[in-house]
């Protein structure tokens, strides 16, 4: 433990302030202050409660939402089949029965858990968070620990509010520069991926870092946290700031007059102090991307879209060339072609990395006076209930509909295709969301991941489209 | 929870780098509220073809290779998503054991939940196991954190304490936390 005078990083300020207790040889006991649950990952969890006869322990600090499953068709009636509905069910009666609060559909404040956690006020500076959701690393944007975890754990956050934990090593992701036209958080955490490679911050947690960070909004903070777990990393961090505490005033779960003004004083001692040291360090200059898209199978194979697509000859290990010719043999796509061109036909823009105001208002800026190319499907679905309603309040949806595309209600849909919407087999897609594995969005699937620019400007042209060429430029 | 002594198996190759949860049990999968039943959908979308037969290229279709209980993978296996479904589906298959040069984080802590033994080994090591013969049995033993090739020296690989006590005595990591119980209502009071 470090006393006072030693300078600390902000992930070691936010752990050392949650152990609870410390065995030798042992994990560290470590306090969650919010843990979220959704209805693919917690029924196992409640058994076991069940099976040994306990009780949630702290109701009050659990939030619930349906998200995984939730059909986003207008007027909610096609759950998908019978044992979805089950799930949907049985969350239902679990919190009914240990007292959690639960957002479902029709509440006005349903959406994506890393989407409505931040939205509430839930999600503060400092706290310890936890889902049984890889994205959970969404929330670190606001300098909390968020991180996923498996549904044993959730059994045990459940039952003791606590978990096992290894300290982790921390890197520290430094940002310099300023992002060119069309280059967004979206192809900064793409860019990352394709620098340090999927499996590239294992055993890590980041901290963002640098004044291409103090310049995001929280939207797009949330974005680049979102996908620190396709580095390898537990969680990603960045210190609160202006911007942070300015986002967070008058949401229902922040704290509220003198109490707010007491909270963010505590908020503003989280960050890294000078001197404190990460075990590694990484550099990224924004202002040397371009737009990024993903060409191959896992979020690390990305490129600038001016760039061609690698050829396997050129790898520099045997695994290397093995990955490639597997990813290009997958997407169906010839090395060392350039990536512009390619047919696209279906466009999706949404998921807990790009379904927010921020997200809606650039797809948005490219689709308005523009259609939908002839041959390609275009989805639109926000982030939660409340973006929705934002987004119609600023006509988002007429812009979107008057283009051709569908505008859908709140839920995860084509990231992980276990509501209905998917991608049939060898279709290809630009998609907004976070991974392109093999039959993520279906099986068979084919995606390219990248930003909501980009996507939007795949919707419009039919095929994958430097989105430079179409800003600020007449319809 | 299985406790894990020791082991003498085959291998099963799937040399493939960072296969992601996604691949180990497909998302279409996880509409269960049980642990069973997994098995037959591990590795789905490459064990099974269009028509849903039997792919017979795939390792774990081949009949050599029934009853092994040792998967030799590619680096950074398990990335991806937490679905505790990954080892849930492992285990009913029949693995105990997987052998990579890296793991992802989430899937190290929830293969511990369910006493599957994840064997860190160098390239090196690796290596000599990729070309070993594939009908070689492999002996894991533990007690003394060792992995052997027959007529081979014993590749020893790390394993911090707890997660052995966890694997050795199968213990119950719930119950372990529970006894926190004081600590943890003397730290709610300090908040």
């Amino acid at each position: 433990m470090n006393d006072a005078s030693t300078p600390q990083t902000l992930f070691e300020k936010v752990w050392a302030a949650h152990v609870v207790a410390q065995e030798p040889d042992c994990p560290s006991v470590l306090y969650i202050d919010l843990h979220l649950i959704h209805e693919v990952t917690s029924p196992q969890a409640f058994a076991e409660l069940a099976t040994r006869g306990l009780k949630v322990r702290r109701p009050d600090r659990t939030v619930a939402t349906m998200d995984h499953l939730t059909p986003t068709l207008p007027k909610k009636l096609a759950v998908l089949d019978e044992s979805a509905k089950n799930l949907l069910d049985t969350l239902e009666r679990n919190c009914e029965e240990h007292g959690i609060e639960l957002f479902p559909w029709g509440s006005g404040s349903e959406g994506i858990v890393h989407v409505i956690g931040p939205e509430l006020g839930a999600t503060q500076p400092g706290k310890t968070i936890v889902c049984g959701d890889s994205h959970t690393a969404t929330h670190g944007a606001f300098g909390a620990l968020a991180f996923g975890i498996g549904t044993s754990e959730v059994g045990h956050v459940l039952a003791t509010q606590c978990l096992l934990q290894e300290r982790p090593k921390t890197l520290e992701v430094v940002l310099t520069g300023t992002p060119g036209p069309g280059v967004g958080a979206k192809d900064i955490i793409l860019g990352l991926c394709a620098q340090i490679g999927i499996g590239g911050a294992t055993g890590h947690v980041i901290e963002y870092r640098g004044e291409a960070i103090a310049a995001l909004s929280m939207d797009e903070r949330m974005t680049i946290c979102n996908m620190s777990i396709e580095v390898g990393a537990r969680a990603g961090m960045i210190a609160p700031d202006e911007t942070t505490f300015a986002y967070l005033k008058g949401r229902p779960m922040a704290p509220k007059g003198g109490e707010w003004t007491a909270a963010v004083e505590t908020w503003k001692e989280l960050c890294t102090d000078a001197g404190a040291t990460f075990d590694r360090t990484v550099h990224l200059d924004v202002s040397a991307l371009e737009p990024m898209l993903t060409f191959g199978t896992n979020p690390g194979m990305g490129i600038g879209v001016s760039q061609s697509i690698p050829n396997p000859k050129d790898a520099s290990s045997s695994s290397d060339v093995d990955a490639l010719t597997k990813a290009l043999h997958y997407m169906g796509l010839e090395a060392s072609r350039p990536l512009v061109g390619q047919p696209i036909d279906v466009v999706f823009v949404g998921s807990c990395t790009n379904s927010r105001m921020q997200d809606l208002r650039d797809a948005a800026s490219v689709m308005k006076g523009r259609k939908v190319a002839e041959g390609t499907r275009v989805l639109v679905v926000p982030g939660s209930a409340a973006i929705k309603r934002e987004a119609e309040a600023e006509g988002l949806d007429h812009i979107f509909q008057d283009a051709g595309a569908e505008w859908r209600e709140p839920g995860c849909s084509m990231c992980i295709a276990m509501n209905g919407d998917a991608l049939e087999a060898g279709q290809y897609a630009v998609s907004t969301s976070n991974r392109n594995f093999e039959g993520r969005q279906g099986k068979g699937s084919r995606t390219f991941l990248a930003s909501p620019l980009t996507a939007a400007a795949a919707a419009v042209t039919g095929q994958i489209t430097d989105v430079r060429t179409l800003l600020g430029t007449d319809k | 929870m299985q406790s894990f002594t020791t082991l003498n198996s085959k291998l099963i190759k799937l040399l493939v780098d960072d296969i992601d949860t996604d691949q180990i049990i497909p998302a279409r999968f996880l509409k269960t509220t049980d642990k069973l039943g997994l098995g037959q959908h591990l590795f789905s979308n490459w064990r099974y073809n269009e028509d849903g037969s039997e792919n017979g290229d795939f390792a774990l279709n081949q009949a050599a290779m029934k009853g092994r209980k040792v998967l030799l993978s590619g680096d950074n296996f398990g990335c991806g998503s937490s679905r505790e479904h990954a080892p849930w589906a492992l285990s009913a298959w029949g693995f105990r054991v997987i052998i990579s040069t890296s793991f992802a984080d989430i899937f190290r802590s929830n293969a511990l939940k369910n006493g599957l033994l994840l064997v860190e080994v160098s390239k090196e090591h690796h290596k000599e196991l990729t070309v070993a013969d594939s009908d070689a049995e492999v002996h894991i033993d533990l007690s003394t954190r060792t992995l052997q090739l027959a007529d081979k020296e014993p590749i020893e690989f790390p394993i911090d304490a707890f997660s052995k006590r966890c694997l050795a005595d199968g213990l119950d990591q719930l119950g372990y936390l529970q006894s926190f119980q004081e600590a943890i209502e003397a730290y709610e009071r300090g908040q």
